[in-house]
């Protein structure tokens, strides 16, 4: 990373910092105290299942939220609030611009999941009393809601670098649902045919897969996680993020800044 | 032969307005104008007349849709450019959530000034623009005089050789400006190019070396003070002693004061022998006669009246 995105991508996460973003933190840890005592109350055998259970989804959400929230802001508001005239009169080119500003958020969503994954490990702990080899793909599950986050927020980026703020947010949200359910659509696509199902599987390829990075299940089951999984999906979020991020890039390129 | 600070050929701008985008809004027609270095450089113009748009087409913000221009001979679009110049945006807005002594260090970062060399260089300019007791602050806590200051050293926080300002007085109470006036004054001792954009004629004539008036997209008048207030038609003021305006003199047309038995009339030079011919015949004791010298000010409202385009004028 060339030092002129490292210093965007830091003044994002700065901001992201002193605007208070990382105050979700607060209300996850309630929210995962909360749970942890309750379930103690109920039987040993599905305690673990609720705990991880409620802690991935409560993460994933948490996350994805500030996901779209700040990404839809990350470029209309620099323009809005003409920030960028004194940042784009100086010899850093535009695509260094957006590259630094998604960066900055990521690390400021890496960083929120660290505590929050701290949170549920500590949940965790309070209920079984000790970690266990199963305990494992809770670490692969927050792996892929990581991922999960590089998506939205070059969608996000990506829609807020033409749209208003408002549509940025509808569009990333939708697809963000819409992606959870890939691979319902797929096999929607399989058992349908001509023109509805060639649109359905366009769709189920078109959208992102997060249905293929949603593994909460198999982590509160303690299931292994295959190693190929890990691969391909770092290789498809990573794609697609570069994917988003480019047609920011090329939309903001050509923008004239009111 | 120096390279000029700023050449702009023929530089062209048209929106494209309306929720299809068909309709079109000229903001600026051709542009041609050469600054040379070590000037300082009044952009004259009434809100709306194109100025900001110029500036805006200087810096990368917006494609220019027809045309060019160079900076130093470099195109304008040549990322080393941005190295060389510095801007002040009109009302600038900075990241709030920065002290003063961040953002600049943000921008210094930016601009390439090598890392030991940021931190004096950022304590300097905060004691340049006056603002080193408040450097650690929010600049959310900022009034808009300590904000201009701040933009003033993000703008020649990195040393540039051509400035461009974009109303850098717009706002500031009578002692910011003459700080604003006197940090131009330095900017020019230093031999740096100033471009600055204004609808404040008197500060244009204290300082500027040329001036170039703009006016709904298009550019009406360029050169010195001196040489564009001469254009502009000049007048005398003749003073003479009577007890009424002489009915003559008063079907002339021209501007009267009377004040006791003493009568003012300012006329342009062509109508100066009517008048004198008139004072005569009527046997009136003239008094004094003296050439009224032409302000920015009256070329100024000339250039913004005139139906006829300026196309043609030429640095």
């Amino acid at each position: 990373m060339n030092s002129r995105i490292a210093s965007v991508a830091f003044n994002t996460f700065r901001e992201a910092v002193r605007d208070r973003v990382l105050y979700n933190l607060i209300a996850f840890a309630v929210l995962i105290s909360a749970a942890a005592i309750l379930v103690g109350e109920i039987s040993i055998e599905v305690e673990r299942m609720v705990v991880v259970n409620l802690g991935l989804t409560a993460v994933s959400l948490f996350g994805v939220v500030i996901a779209i929230f700040i990404g839809i802001g990350l470029v209309s508001k620099e323009i809005d609030k003409k920030t960028l005239y004194t940042v784009l009169s100086r010899p850093l080119r535009r695509w260094e611009f957006v590259v630094g500003k998604f960066f900055g958020l990521a690390g400021t969503l890496v960083v929120n999941t660290l505590f929050m994954a701290v949170g549920v490990f500590l949940a965790l702990l309070y209920v079984t009393h000790r970690f266990q080899r199963g305990d494992l793909p809770v670490l692969a599950a927050l792996y892929f809601i990581v991922l999960e986050f590089l998506i939205v927020c070059a969608l996000a980026l990506f829609f807020s670098s033409f749209s208003t703020p408002i549509m940025s947010a509808v569009f990333t949200f939708a697809l963000f649902v819409i992606g959870n359910l890939a691979d319902d659509l797929r096999g929607f696509a399989r058992v349908t045919t001509g023109l509805a199902g060639a649109i359905a599987q366009a769709a189920g390829y078109i959208v992102p897969n997060f249905s293929a990075f949603n593994i909460v299940n198999q982590a509160a089951h303690g299931d292994s996680v295959p190693a190929r999984l890990i691969f391909y999906n770092t290789v498809y979020a990573l794609l697609f993020s570069a994917m988003a991020i480019s047609g920011a890039v090329i939309v903001f390129q050509r923008r004239n800044l009111k | 032969m120096t390279t000029a600070a700023v050449e702009i050929f023929d530089l062209e701008k048209t929106y494209r307005v309306g929720f299809w985008r068909k309709r079109q809004k000229l903001a600026l027609r051709p542009l041609r104008l050469t600054i040379e270095q070590g000037e300082v450089f009044g952009f004259l113009g009434p809100n709306g007349a194109g100025k900001t748009t110029t500036l805006k087409l200087l810096m990368g913000l917006a494609p220019p849709t027809a045309g060019t221009a160079q900076i130093l001979g470099m195109e304008i679009h040549d990322p080393r450019v941005r190295a060389q110049i510095g801007f002040l945006p009109e009302q600038p807005y900075f990241y709030d959530h920065l002290t003063a002594r961040e953002l600049l260090t943000y921008y210094a970062q930016l601009s390439g000034v090598p890392a030991a060399e940021r931190f004096p260089r950022v304590a300097a300019m905060l004691k340049r623009v006056g603002i080193e007791g408040s450097s650690d602050v929010q600049l959310r806590k900022y009034s808009k005089g300590m904000l201009q200051r701040v933009g003033l050293a993000q703008a020649i926080l990195h040393d540039p050789k051509v400035v461009f300002l974009d109303e850098p007085m717009s706002g500031l109470d009578p002692m910011g400006r003459r700080e604003v006036r006197e940090l131009i004054q330095q900017l020019q001792s230093e031999g740096k190019t100033v471009f600055f954009s204004t609808h404040i004629l008197s500060d244009a004539e204290a300082l500027c070396d040329r001036v170039a008036v703009i006016h709904q997209g298009e550019l009406r008048g360029v050169g010195s003070v001196a040489e564009l207030t001469r254009q502009s038609q000049s007048k005398v003021e003749i003073i003479f002693c009577a007890a009424n305006l002489p009915p003559a003199l008063a079907a002339l047309g021209v501007e009267t004061r009377i004040s006791g038995e003493m009568v003012n009339v300012v006329a342009s030079q062509e109508r100066q022998d009517s008048v004198l011919e008139i004072l005569r015949r009527e046997r009136l004791h003239l008094i004094s006669l003296t050439p009224v010298r032409s302000s920015l000010e009256e070329y100024y409202v000339e250039k913004l009246r005139s139906k006829q385009s300026g196309k043609g004028a030429s640095a």
